[in-house]
């Protein structure tokens, strides 16, 4: 019975935490960023999440850090006053000696801090745990599961249908997810320890060689999440981020189904593009896949619907022509020690690989 | 010395000149290059501790600076990825490394002997082998930029990233065997302290008159004799994978990745606490001071102390929330560093009482401690938020905790000790640092650190990933880059200051005299600077306000400064029992040896052969360290540790 | 003559002290308790590595085949016994017999390097290296860490035998050998652990 009272006291608490927390948020962002849409210019932003799972933590956080502030002006405040209020003396001139005393009453000081500490902690841990067990695992069991693999510098995405294992593909770096379902990400690593992170739907699970950690995530507005690698993975580091695209049901369905398809043949009066796909399955084929051709490489992200993404190179640059041009030239440059070599091009063959990934859609 | 001298009746008796110069004939080290290198003068070391580890500091401080400039605005080509990930790594390293606990190891080793009232600290030798340690392993790493390979992995420096597969440089054999050679000077540092104190004080110093130092660096050497065993522990491992083919850490043998971060931070976490709590100790010492009132809650102050260390030991996982561990566990470790909170709030209630009750003598000394406060609370608060699991695996890994690591070590670590140096460098150098130049100091460095840090917690707030050498414009994250790279060279420049400030006073500063702040502890009962020997002769103390006494109505009787044993016959100190600090026999001292130095060339040389696969140079190396040992423990007739029958 | 009495209200008398490390707990055996506490832990790290990877790794962590005993128990005796012999000559040193003194740590001496010769030869019959898997290098790494704290705790004893040979001890100037002594007992009591751990524990599950 008081249990249930302190919880629903504790969840207006968090709300009401939340409400102002998020507004005076986003007023600060708003104003440092001069806009209203202060998550859109700060993608990376967890304080306004838009799942589930991020929504609850937010509150906390946005909770945990009221009261820290709480406790910072208050004591920075105490500081001040006793230092303004204290009788000031002179420093010694050499030699001399300044009055000591040992007035009494110091301790009542302790007293009364530790048990506004040991309060406020109960509430910090008591809603701590609360919220740990909620983001647990989520409300209903997630319908299918991606396993993602990090690799350095990039995130192959692996769709399972577990009704149906004939329906599983390959993706990288851009994930799609159906808006209002829960997603179950298992998390593999190839290499190094990586981390998986889209902060504007929940926090971070890391991801380790030799095991495997499950997270999962829901989304519950259409949208565009950025994710980036947070466990320090080597030189690009810096470069590894991802997308996650969360789209309505329906329309996620078809992107499954038009993923399912191995790429489209190429016209066969197409010169161009004819030379592309041979220049491709000889240059890049030995780390690259395109479903449908000789291309198998593994080493490399699967790129048999690459029109479909919006950005290359883990979302270092935009997918557009000049953007991958330049990338397919010269990729040590944007992203220095990435593992794709400089294949030494000449001008038409890179046009031609080029207009060959251009069909890929 | 003849065999039947197994004991004598030490004689009382006051300070005269004729004394001083027969003590000081003894003590003072010898001019010239062997005095340089075989001296064991604590104070010395403290010194040379102390100028190492600020060099380190500055060194440390420029890698920042530059990293700041890389990170100042997005998209920048000013440094390649790979000199960013070493200059981080390396930054990382030194701080806390070779800054920020010999830092404290300097402060404690100078005041510990004068602190206790006594002459030296209980293995002179070892201190000085502890710091010879300390300069060959920070510059045996540092000798990897000379290669181009420094480590290039962070500091916390996880499996499997470290390994040869993925890190086939030298970088990573540099720091596994630097962290290792540091580990000796570490650890040998820490014992010394804690036999000291157990063994060497002024004849009267019970446990509860000890300064509060004395206790947050006893404390943290415990803690290091504990923990940091684990640390060498997982370097050396880390070692073999990478020479050996072990399979420690690789997975394709049955290794674990997660193996080093339990070492790891089975280490790190209480080193957190190590190279904060002997900086709390000298603010809980020197605050009062300045309050002109001894500080509120003593004991309380120093259970405090101890609980935090008894604590650090068991939340090292919070810094594996995300690593995937079982749900009961992430609630222990949670719940645990939830409660190492409180410990904390004493001191800082007590600080604050102490403030309140007293009054204040406003010296750059008593700014510095307090705005140590508040940042203390604000590095403490943050520390509390990312306890929460749910709330830490969003903040985990952001510039949140670079702004709450930054908040404990510039805050609580760098606050401290500059506080600290602006009180004891009269006692140091028999100078005064200018008043003047130090408010610009103070101020220059609060605002500047500040400017730095306060907004980057809204960096990590904002989602940006520590460790990454650029980011693109569209997250959001220049304008707040750019007002920390802005503060962070305010705070150089205050830093920047300090130096004038040590430069100019150290010619032309105010005379100090013996107590220049009418301080109550030991220290300020000898000269300034003290003489080798510390006390002609040996204070005997009543109180825990030994200076104070007068007006403090607390002691049972009187602290006896200028009279008390007379200990001439040779380099003598006393042995005094752990609790109560009863005499219990005289020790004969160490004159200055060179084999510490010699000990460390061939340790040197030894690491130095590991690193380079020279094999048999370091088996010579080897050999010859543990002759230098059996030479330098060889029983001496001076240190009465023979009966002489073989020379008779 | 009476004693010193320094001014505090509850005088403070300092009777005869003894000089030097002399009697009982002088600094050097604060000393070696701090050695002891800290490769205490260096070997409680040493095996939460062990009991962490086999823990991790679950089945098919051991070798195929158990660890075996032939050699392994009557050398878990022989370093009893050197303990036993230690002890005996460091009572010698109290008594102030150099004799027995030497007896004593002459025998601990050559019981030590038999420890060490037999070691060497159960490491050679291993059919793994400390290369094979996780297993192979925790009994190689652990095993070898207290390998070389009994070599270095012989050179130690080789040195404080050489030091009573030519006479720098007698029954009161002897707390070298007390120290000494306990670093022994210490690397013997952790080989205990070591081989529980290695060699009980296989059999337990």
């Amino acid at each position: 019975m008081t249990l249930s009272i302190a919880k629903s006291i504790m969840a207006k608490a968090i709300s009401g935490w939340r409400q102002v927390g998020q507004r005076a948020g986003l007023a600060v962002a708003g104003l440092a960023l001069g806009t209203h849409a202060a998550s859109a210019q700060t993608p990376m932003y967890y304080l306004e999440t838009f799942g589930p799972k991020g929504e609850i933590t937010a509150s906390l956080t946005w909770g945990l850090l009221a009261i820290s502030v709480f406790v910072v002006v208050l004591m920075s405040v105490l500081v001040l006053v006793a230092i303004f209020r204290a009788k000031r003396l002179e420093p010694a001139e050499l030699g001399s000696k300044l009055p000591v005393s040992h007035p009494g009453g110091g301790h009542r000081w302790i007293y009364l801090g530790l048990a506004l500490t040991t309060a406020a902690l109960i509430v910090m841990v008591v809603w701590t745990m609360e919220v740990l067990a909620e983001i647990d695992e989520p409300a209903v069991e997630p319908a299918f599961t991606i396993e993602v693999t990090g690799e350095q510098w990039w995130w192959e995405a692996r769709y399972v249908d577990p009704d149906d294992p004939s329906r599983t593909f390959v993706t990288a770096n851009e994930l799609h997810i159906p808006v209002g379902e829960p997603v179950r990400i298992r998390l593999a690593s190839a290499d190094v320890i990586h981390s998986f992170w889209v902060p504007a739907l929940a926090g971070k699970t890391d991801v380790i060689p030799g095991q495997i950690n499950e997270t999962w995530l829901q989304a519950d507005r259409k949208g565009v999440y950025r994710g980036q690698c947070a466990e320090y993975c080597g030189v690009q580091h810096a470069h590894m981020a991802m997308r996650v695209f969360a789209d309505p049901a329906e329309e996620f369905r078809s992107w499954w189904e038009h993923q399912l398809e191995p790429a489209d043949t190429i016209p066969e009066d197409d010169e161009l593009l004819r030379v592309g796909q041979e220049q491709f399955v000889l240059k890049c084929g030995a780390c690259h896949a395109v479903r449908g051709t000789l291309a198998g490489g593994e080493a490399g992200p699967d790129l048999t619907h690459f029109m479909d993404r919006t950005t290359i190179a883990a979302v270092t640059l935009p997918n557009t022509p000049g953007h991958l041009s330049g990338w397919i030239a010269d990729p040590q440059h944007q992203k220095p020690g990435n593992k794709m070599p400089n294949l030494d091009l000449s001008g038409p063959e890179l046009n031609a690989i080029r207009h060959y990934l251009e069909t890929l859609d | 010395m003849a065999a039947a001298d197994y004991q004598k009746r030490p004689e009382a008796g006051f300070v005269t000149e004729a004394l001083e110069k027969k003590l000081h004939d003894m003590w003072e080290t010898k001019p010239g290059l062997f005095g340089v290198i075989a001296t064991v003068d604590h104070k010395v070391i403290g010194i040379r501790y102390i100028v190492t580890a600020f060099a380190f500091l500055v060194i440390g401080g420029l890698q920042a600076l530059i990293m700041r400039i890389q990170l100042a605005q997005p998209d920048q080509t000013i440094l390649t990825p790979e000199q960013y990930n070493q200059l981080f790594s390396m930054h990382g390293i030194t701080m806390i490394f070779l800054y920020a606990l010999p830092i404290l190891s300097g402060f404690s080793n100078y005041l510990f002997p004068l602190l206790l009232g006594t002459r030296d600290m209980a293995f002179p030798r070892l201190n000085a082998f502890s710091y010879w340690i300390y300069l060959a392993s920070g510059l045996f790493m540092y000798a990897s930029f000379l290669i181009g390979e420094a480590p290039n992995n962070g500091w916390f420096n996880y499996a499997p990233y470290a390994l040869k597969s993925f890190n086939p440089g030298l970088n990573m054999d540099f720091y596994a065997l630097g962290m290792v050679f540091f580990g000796i000077s570490t650890t040998v540092g820490a014992a010394n302290f804690v036999v000291t104190v157990m063994r060497n004080r002024a004849p009267g110093m019970s446990i509860n008159r000890l300064p509060i130092i004395i206790w947050g660096t006893t404390t943290v050497s415990v803690g290091i004799l504990l923990a940091n065993p684990a640390v060498s522990l997982a370097f050396f491992f880390l070692w073999l994978d990478r020479q050996f083919g072990t399979h420690f850490f690789d997975t394709a043998g049955g290794g674990q990745p997660l193996l080093w971060q339990h070492l790891f931070w089975i280490f790190a976490h209480p080193w957190v606490y190590i190279i904060v709590l002997p900086a709390m100790g000298m603010v809980s010492d020197a605050l009062p001071v300045f309050c002109r009132r001894p500080l509120v809650a003593y004991t309380l102050v120093i259970l405090g102390t101890i609980t935090t260390m008894l604590l650090g030991f068991g939340v090292w996982v919070h810094h594996m929330f995300a690593t995937g561990i079982p749900f009961l566990s992430m609630s222990y470790f949670s719940g645990a560093s939830f409660i190492i909170t409180i410990p904390s709030a004493i001191a800082t209630f007590a600080w604050i009482a102490t403030i309140w009750t007293g009054r204040i003598v406003m010296t750059t000394a008593f700014l510095y401690f307090a705005g140590f406060i508040s940042m203390f609370v604000i590095g403490g608060v943050s520390g509390v938020v990312t306890a929460s699991v749910p709330a830490d695996l969003q903040l985990h890994d952001t510039y949140f905790v670079v702004a709450h690591l930054h908040y404990v070590l510039i805050g609580i670590n760098l606050f401290g000790v500059l506080g600290g140096l602006y009180f004891w460098f009269p006692k140091m150098t028999g100078r005064m640092l200018s008043e003047r130049l130090g408010r610009w100091n103070f101020w220059l460095t609060f605002l500047g650190f500040n400017l730095a840090f306060l907004p980057m917690h809204w960096t990590g707030l904002l989602g940006m990933p520590r460790r990454i050498y650029t980011y693109p414009e569209a997250t959001g994250w220049s304008w707040v880059n750019m007002l920390t790279t802005v503060g962070s060279f305010v705070l150089a420049f205050g830093i920047l200051l300090l130096f004038v400030n040590v430069w100019i006073s150290l010619r032309r500063g105010a005379i100090a005299g013996r107590n220049p702040w009418d301080a109550p502890s030991l220290e300020w009962a000898t000269s300034s600077p003290p003489p080798a020997y510390n006390f002609p002769v040996m204070p005997v103390v009543a109180s825990r306000h030994p200076l104070w006494e007068d007006r403090l109505d607390e002691s049972d009787g009187h602290s006896s400064i200028d009279r008390g044993l007379v200990l001439d016959d040779g380099k003598e100190m006393l042995a005094t029992s752990v609790i109560d600090a009863e005499p219990r026999a005289i020790l004969k001292m160490p004159e200055d040896d060179p084999w510490p130095f010699l000990v460390t060339i061939a340790l040197t040389v030894g690491f130095t052969a590991l690193l380079l696969h020279w094999w048999w140079i370091g088996v010579a190396a080897g050999v010859a360290t543990l002759l230098g040992c059996v030479f330098w423990l060889w029983p001496r007739d001076d240190l009465a540790q023979t009966k002489g029958a073989a020379h008779e | 003559m009476s004693d010193i009495s320094l001014e505090t209200r509850k005088p403070m008398a300092i009777g005869r002290l003894p000089i030097g490390s002399i009697g009982r707990l002088p600094n050097g055996w604060w000393g070696m308790m701090m050695l002891v506490a800290t490769e205490s832990f260096l070997f409680l790290y040493l095996l939460f590595t062990y009991y962490y990877l086999a823990a991790r790794a679950g089945s098919g962590f051991l070798p195929e085949a158990p660890p075996f005993f032939h050699l392994s128990g009557p050398n878990t005796l022989i370093l009893i016994a050197s303990s036993a012999t230690l002890w005996y000559g460091e009572r010698g040193a109290r008594k102030g017999s150099r004799g027995q003194l030497l007896i004593g740590f002459l025998a601990t001496l050559v019981l030590g390097a038999i420890f060490v010769g037999i070691q060497i030869v159960e490491w050679t019959e291993k059919p793994f290296t400390i290369a094979s898997h996780a297993y192979g290098s925790t009994f190689f790494t652990v095993t070898g860490f207290h390998m070389a704290h009994v070599v270095g705790g012989l050179i130690m004893l080789l040195a404080l035998t050489l030091w009573s040979a030519i006479g720098y001890f007698d029954e009161k100037r002897m707390a070298a050998i007390s120290i000494g002594a306990i670093y022994w007992h210490f690397v013997d009591a952790v080989w205990i652990a070591v081989f529980f751990t290695f060699y009980i524990t296989p059999y337990l599950r």
